[in-house]
């Protein structure tokens, strides 16, 4: 091996200098793709600190030539966005709450308890995580509105409780921890529920917090189930409450909308900072499980 | 007696103790089973009730004519007759297959692009700044980015158009041509998209062994050549993965389309799942919207089956 190593290490450095991209050319070549990536929010942020007026003026500069939060005080006059963050943040904190609490217990029971019907339960959870929501949300609809849930926040919660992916996710996690733990709890005289509750929950943190974080990321930007449950503006969540703030306005006030925008982000992009690891890691299981 | 007393009571507390062991672990059965029931039931009942019933009720529903208001009236197959002669629904069908081969295929190369090229030699904040930049975009929402979006592709003040005026290009009307605007919701989708692929690339690409590509080398396989022989087949299981869920995901697109276009100009944006949400929660056309929802749903599936097929064919476990 050790003779291999500098060899290969010679061959490839030098059949990089033939064929492969030089390391600049492939660091410029990320950067300008990073740079179309982050233009179109980088241009939202700056457009956002310009008067409404100047907002249509091209050259779009990147720092406006004099900033103003014209646009944001003209966002707080338009929407009720202390209303409209109120009901995400209870929307969003409520079902990650939830999906955190159902798919850490429902995980726990397929990893570790044993009962009846296990497998065809389990095989259920599978085969619900391939069903698209927008397929089936005319009847959901209807039973929303059978429990006369429509129009509510309850609406948008309640639904969002159980996790097909949620409770994969944290059987896969559970199964991962060490079998003898559980067992030495036993022995000690501790039960199904003690040996839960004081050994593998402890333990389960990192698991859930995948879980909350996908969930918050979900739901916090959620459009769709929004727009067919919530009829009453006092119901709205931030995305609807955006759209239709940009739907009435025409084109007319695009910096006001873009502020609003970039309101909407901030909790967002306090995620992607605060919690990227169980981010990446959660968007990655969604792939390696299917 | 005092004698065969104590042997007596040994005996009695002997075999009492392989009697008392005997139902505990049954005990610890039963309540396992309880502690089962209890943990499952929010998630079962929750998928049974959100989930199992309404896709049965997709399909009950599809086969009655009811607009809410009246009660429904059983129509047969007859919603399915009305979908399948629907120029709209067809026209949408249409739309969303093109959209998903358009949107995937795009999704797929860049992602791979990127992250075979971010597998380079580097520094590695260099790396985690890209890798962060990369899938940003996921973080943010669908809706209020189409309304960005929206702002920077408009024709006549977009910054779009604005910059390709520098390299001699005439304006392009991005939302109002027929042929334009399918293309514009196919950029937008991937730009917000592409980092999902590319998450799922870079780790795929992490747990090739470095030994494999210092082998490929010693054999003369270089650059291009050395990805194409080496490396995809090894990624193949990546692949398949990214591409089933980018396909499942791509043929739900409704965000942008009713935000930038709102399905126009004509019908040439609207896809399957706008014509679901108009009939049900516009038209109050129940029955035809469950219908097109079930053909959506037996199209996923076919595609998901098709593309599992296929793949035995062409995917590597390592």
């Amino acid at each position: 091996m050790s003779r291999v190593s500098p060899l290969s290490q010679a061959t490839l450095s030098l059949s990089r200098a033939r064929h492969g991209l030089a390391p600049w050319a492939r660091i410029a070549g990320l950067a300008v793709c990073a740079l179309l990536t982050l233009g179109p929010v980088v241009w939202t942020v700056s457009t956002s600190l310009r008067t409404p007026a100047e907002a249509f003026d091209l050259p779009p500069r990147l720092i406006p030539s004099n900033p103003s939060t014209e646009a944001y005080r003209g966002v707080f006059d338009q929407i009720d966005v202390w209303l409209l963050a109120l009901n995400s943040t209870l929307v969003t904190g409520l079902v990650a709450v939830g999906q955190m609490i159902t798919a850490g217990l429902a995980g726990y029971a397929f990893a570790r308890l044993e009962f009846r019907f296990k497998k065809p339960l389990f095989g259920l959870v599978l085969a619900t995580m391939m069903v698209p929501l927008q397929v089936t949300i005319v009847p959901v609809f209807l039973v929303l509105k059978s429990m006369s849930l429509t129009d509510t926040l309850l609406g948008l919660i309640i639904p969002a409780f159980p996790t097909a992916f949620g409770t994969f996710l944290m059987r896969q996690y559970f199964l991962g921890m060490p079998k003898d733990l559980g067992e030495a709890a036993m022995l000690d005289g501790a039960g199904p529920w003690r040996t839960f509750r004081s050994v593998y929950a402890p333990l389960a943190a990192p698991g859930l917090a995948i879980v909350g974080v996908l969930a918050f990321n979900y739901h916090w930007n959620e459009f769709f189930r929004p727009l067919i449950l919530e009829t009453s503006g006092q119901n709205y969540t931030l995305p609807l409450g955006l759209v239709s703030l940009q739907g009435n306005l025409g084109t007319g006030s695009i910096s006001v909308v873009l502020a609003g925008v970039v309101l909407s982000m901030i909790p967002a992009v306090a995620v992607f900072v605060v919690g990227q690891r169980p981010l990446r890691e959660g968007i990655t299981s969604v792939g390696v499980n299917r | 007696m005092t004698n065969t007393r104590i042997p007596a009571a040994r005996a009695a507390r002997s075999s009492a103790a392989p009697a008392q062991d005997a139902p505990r672990p049954s005990a610890r059965d039963r309540g396992s089973r309880l502690l089962a029931t209890l943990f499952l039931a929010p998630t079962i009942v929750g998928i049974v009730v959100f989930t199992v019933v309404p896709i049965v009720g997709s399909v009950v529903l599809s086969l009655f004519h009811w607009n809410v208001i009246d009660s429904p009236r059983y129509a047969g197959l007859s919603n399915y007759g009305e979908v399948f002669g629907d120029e709209t629904v067809l026209v949408s069908f249409r739309n969303t297959l093109v959209f998903m081969v358009l949107a995937v295929a795009l999704q797929l190369l860049v992602a791979l692009a990127l992250a075979l090229t971010l597998n380079g030699r580097m520094p590695v904040w260099l790396r985690s700044v890209f890798r962060s930049a990369f899938f940003f975009p996921l973080v943010l929402s669908a809706a209020s980015i189409s309304v960005v979006m929206k702002y920077l592709f408009n024709q006549d003040f977009g910054v779009i158009n604005w910059l390709l005026g520098f390299v001699g290009i005439a304006p392009v009307p991005w939302l109002t041509s027929q042929n334009a605007a399918m293309a514009t919701v196919v950029l937008v989708y991937v730009w917000q998209q592409f980092g999902f692929s590319f998450l799922l690339f870079v780790g795929g690409l992490n747990n090739i062994p470095k030994e494999i590509h210092e082998a490929a080398a010693l054999d003369g396989a270089t650059g291009l050549r050395k990805h194409l022989t080496v490396t995809l087949p090894l990624l193949s299981p990546t692949l398949l993965v990214a591409s089933v869920v980018g396909i499942i995901n791509a043929l739900q697109v409704f965000e942008q389309p009713y935000v930038l276009t709102n399905g126009g100009p004509g019908d040439s944006t609207r896809t399957v799942v706008m014509v679901i949400y108009e009939r049900a929660f516009e038209q109050l056309r129940f029955g035809e919207a469950s219908a097109v929802g079930v053909l959506l749903f037996v199209l996923i599936m076919a595609v998901t089956a098709l593309q599992f097929r296929l793949s035995r064919r062409f995917v590597h476990y390592q």
